[in-house]
């Protein structure tokens, strides 16, 4: 065997025929060692669940004859963690900390979402203020997932300098994201009716020093990858999918995009304030792969639009709605330890008013009321439309959170962009439609 | 919407009641649950069963479950009253002409649609409007084809299926809900912006229904999870098997009556209770 791992399983018989485990090695040197009277050709190889090229705990089954695939199926549930049901055994509030722990990469899309569709049900609207911020934020968020896909998706191609660029500028994401809203992912910063609290009072030098960083560094992007022969070559023809396909495999976001239609929420469902923002939606209509990273790259221009434009737009003002039955009780504030309930609040509750003691344990332990009935909220996610189904029996608890994850619909269209081509092409596949696990397994 | 605590008793059913002392009113209460538990639940279950020739919006969906008590305490001394409290169960109005902006258009659409191919009016058995969006009931028999003409019609043309998932209102505490396995489609139609939903109330002991995936493909995986977590059975499709937990595991978590495990803690045997035996306040 080609294996240069000494720990690598031998080769076992089963019923189905020899296993061989493979972890690197070459293909050539692999196919002699096989016995040729008794193979045809005909292999199925199992790739993954941990595989530095499959994107994630995703286990793909492919079949292939000689170098080309056959057949192409996808295995999920390795990182199933049971956040929908989890969030029915919390209250409303709690729930984005659950929520935003599921697309990991767009954590802010999912505490927008999910705050949006409680926001629907309870019918109250968020001060202007919340909803640029949270558009800022989810347009920051944005540009760093975009990056993680370039890079991780240059990392499985080989292209080695297009995963250290995109991780340096992630990393500024992430810095930008720490600062404004304290945690660098799984910020739970979106709450139903508003935010947690307000930004840093220098947050704009911050956002708009990112902005200028970035405009320097995108061009690095064209200049590293968008002309390369080699990255040309391995995207272009690559995991086609035209609009029917799309559509009937539920794709959206870039995938959809990459083949002509321009079904972008942002536009025809405008949702946040996002009716007042100038931008461009960009299509392609090859519908492959380079389609789908030449979209990602504009993408990320037209956010940095949004996110100036947002810049210019946050006033000051309330960040939560004034409805003290929904806002969370206390003024957050810094403290020797941290952040926590404000020291003039703590006083007020605890010395001056007993209505105001028993309001802040009511909502702090039971949590809000939200009446009866159901709702669905999406938004544009990097990968697409990010759903919530909600559903409340009027209690203090969801009956049902259910996500609609992009990254899940649109892992459905790996066979058909896959079948028929090479092994290679697998990788550039799954890599163009960049899944993220802890989203499709929830 | 978010009611003060302190003003519950403003609701509809006064604490207490006939009852003359809470403890009483609660262990009432009880018995009212185990006798609901067997015996049909008079008006409400007909109603919801009868679906013969009724118009749309014509039969009314069952309600979920009753809410009581306040604070989450059962079966304590309850001192203050609230014990007794009964909240009615949720149940979703049926809209009522007219119903404002496009959906009396859409409304219309559908029916004429479902018409020329044939499918009985009685296939949407109830439309409801909430916070401005729109959900038909639909005969679990009549699915597919409700789906293929809202796909085909070019005045309706939706395109996309959003996602396709379930709902239990099964009560916690095993109170009896008439069809509390709901599955739910949401179906998008780019052409025209719109957005509905679909629902069909389905029986516990019976949960099956006809697969979309030959509508849409794309609800290949979304009825697997489905299957997955609530046991529905989705007949016709490719290859019904688990999509999020091993192949061979027993039971479909989302069901409410899904046991749920504690957290043992390595010290002195202690254990974190499962979340529905935690402490609550709601």
């Amino acid at each position: 065997m080609s294996t240069t791992d000494p720990y690598a399983a031998e080769p076992r018989e089963t019923t189905e025929g020899t296993v061989y485990t493979v972890t690197g090695g070459d293909w050539d040197e692999l196919m002699d060692s096989v016995s040729t009277d008794e193979h045809d050709d005909r292999i199925v190889i199992n790739m993954g669940p941990q595989h530095p090229s499959t994107h994630g705990v995703l286990r793909l089954v492919l079949e292939l004859e000689g170098e080309t695939v056959t057949q192409a199926r996808s295995v999920i549930g390795y990182l199933h963690t049971g956040i929908e049901k989890n969030c029915e055994y919390r209250t409303w509030t709690q729930g984005v900390t659950f929520v935003t722990r599921m697309d990991y990469l767009a954590p802010l899309f999912n505490e927008a979402a999910y705050c949006l569709g409680v926001e629907k049900l309870l019918e109250v609207e968020v001060p202007r203020r919340a909803a640029l911020i949270r558009v800022m934020l989810m347009e920051i968020n944005r540009i760093g997932s975009h990056l993680v896909c370039l890079a991780t998706g240059g990392m499985e191609l080989g292209a080695l300098t297009g995963m250290t660029a995109g991780f340096r500028e992630r990393e500024e994401v992430l810095h930008l994201l720490e600062y404004l809203t304290g945690l660098r992912m799984n910020h739970a910063f979106i709450r139903p009716g508003g935010l947690s609290q307000d930004l840093p009072e220098d947050w704009k030098e911050k956002v708009l020093d990112f902005v200028k960083v970035m405009h320097s560094r995108l061009p690095d992007y064209d200049n590293l990858l968008t002309g390369q022969p080699i990255w040309k070559q391995r995207l272009e023809g690559v995991g086609y999918l035209p609009v029917d396909g799309c559509l009937a495999l539920g794709a959206t976001g870039p995938i959809l995009r990459s083949a002509g239609l321009p079904w972008d929420q942002r536009k025809v469902e405008p949702y946040s304030l996002y009716e007042e923002f100038e931008f461009d939606v960009p299509t392609e209509t090859a519908g492959d792969c380079y389609a789908r990273y030449l979209l990602r790259v504009a993408e990320m221009r037209e956010s940095l639009r949004i996110i100036e434009q947002a810049c210019a737009k946050i006033e000051p003002g309330p960040v939560m709605v004034p409805d003290r039955k929904i806002a969370w009780p206390a003024q957050l504030s810094i403290g020797s330890d941290g952040m926590g309930n404000s020291l003039e609040h703590v006083r007020k509750i605890m010395g001056q008013s007993m209505e105001s003691l028993i309001h802040h344990f009511k909502l702090v332990t039971e949590g809000f009321h939200v009446p009866p009935g159901q709702v669905y909220s999406s938004v544009e996610s990097p990968r697409g439309e990010l759903g919530y189904h909600l559903v409340s029996d009027g209690g203090t608890r969801p009956v049902r959170v259910h996500v609609r994850d992009p990254s899940f619909v649109n892992l459905q269209c790996m066979p058909a962009m896959s079948e028929g081509g090479m092994v290679a092409d697998v990788i550039a596949a799954v890599a163009s439609i960049d899944p993220v696990m802890g989203g499709v397994d929830r | 919407m978010t009611e003060p605590t302190g003003t519950s008793k403003d609701r509809e059913e006064p604490t207490g009641g006939a009852q003359s002392s809470a403890e009483a009113s609660g262990a009432a209460t009880e018995k009212q649950r185990a006798a609901g538990g067997e015996a049909p639940e008079s008006g409400e279950v007909e109603q919801a069963t009868e679906t013969a020739a009724a118009p749309e919006g014509g039969t009314r969906l069952a309600p979920t479950r009753e809410r009581s008590g306040m604070f989450g305490v059962r079966g304590s001394g309850d001192t203050s009253g609230f014990g007794g409290l009964r909240l009615p169960g949720y149940a979703p109005a049926p809209a009522e002409r007219p119903y404002g902006g496009w959906f009396d258009q859409l409304a219309d659409d559908l029916a004429e649609a479902l018409e020329g191919r044939g499918v009985a009016r009685s296939a949407v058995r109830q439309i409801t409007i909430d916070r401005g969006e729109i959900t038909f009931y639909v005969e679990r028999e009549r699915i597919e084809e409700v789906c293929r003409t809202l796909r085909d019609s070019p005045e309706l043309r939706f395109e996309l299926l959003s996602g396709v998932s379930g709902v239990d209102y099964t009560a916690p505490d095993g109170a009896a809900v008439h069809q509390p396995l709901h599955v739910v489609y949401q179906l998008l139609s780019m052409t025209w912006r719109r957005r509905i939903r679909l629902e069909v109330a389905l029986d516990p002991a019976d949960a099956r229904l006809p697969s979309v995936v030959g509508v849409y493909p794309t609800a290949d995986w979304h009825e697997r999870e489905t299957w997955d977590m609530f046991g529905v059975v989705f007949e016709g499709h490719p290859a019904l098997t688990r999509i999020l937990m091993p192949d061979d595991w027993e039971g479909h978590p989302q069901r409410k009556d899904y046991p749920l495990g504690g957290i043992p803690v390595e010290y002195k045997g202690a254990e974190i209770p499962p979340p529905d035996e935690r402490r609550a306040y709601s």
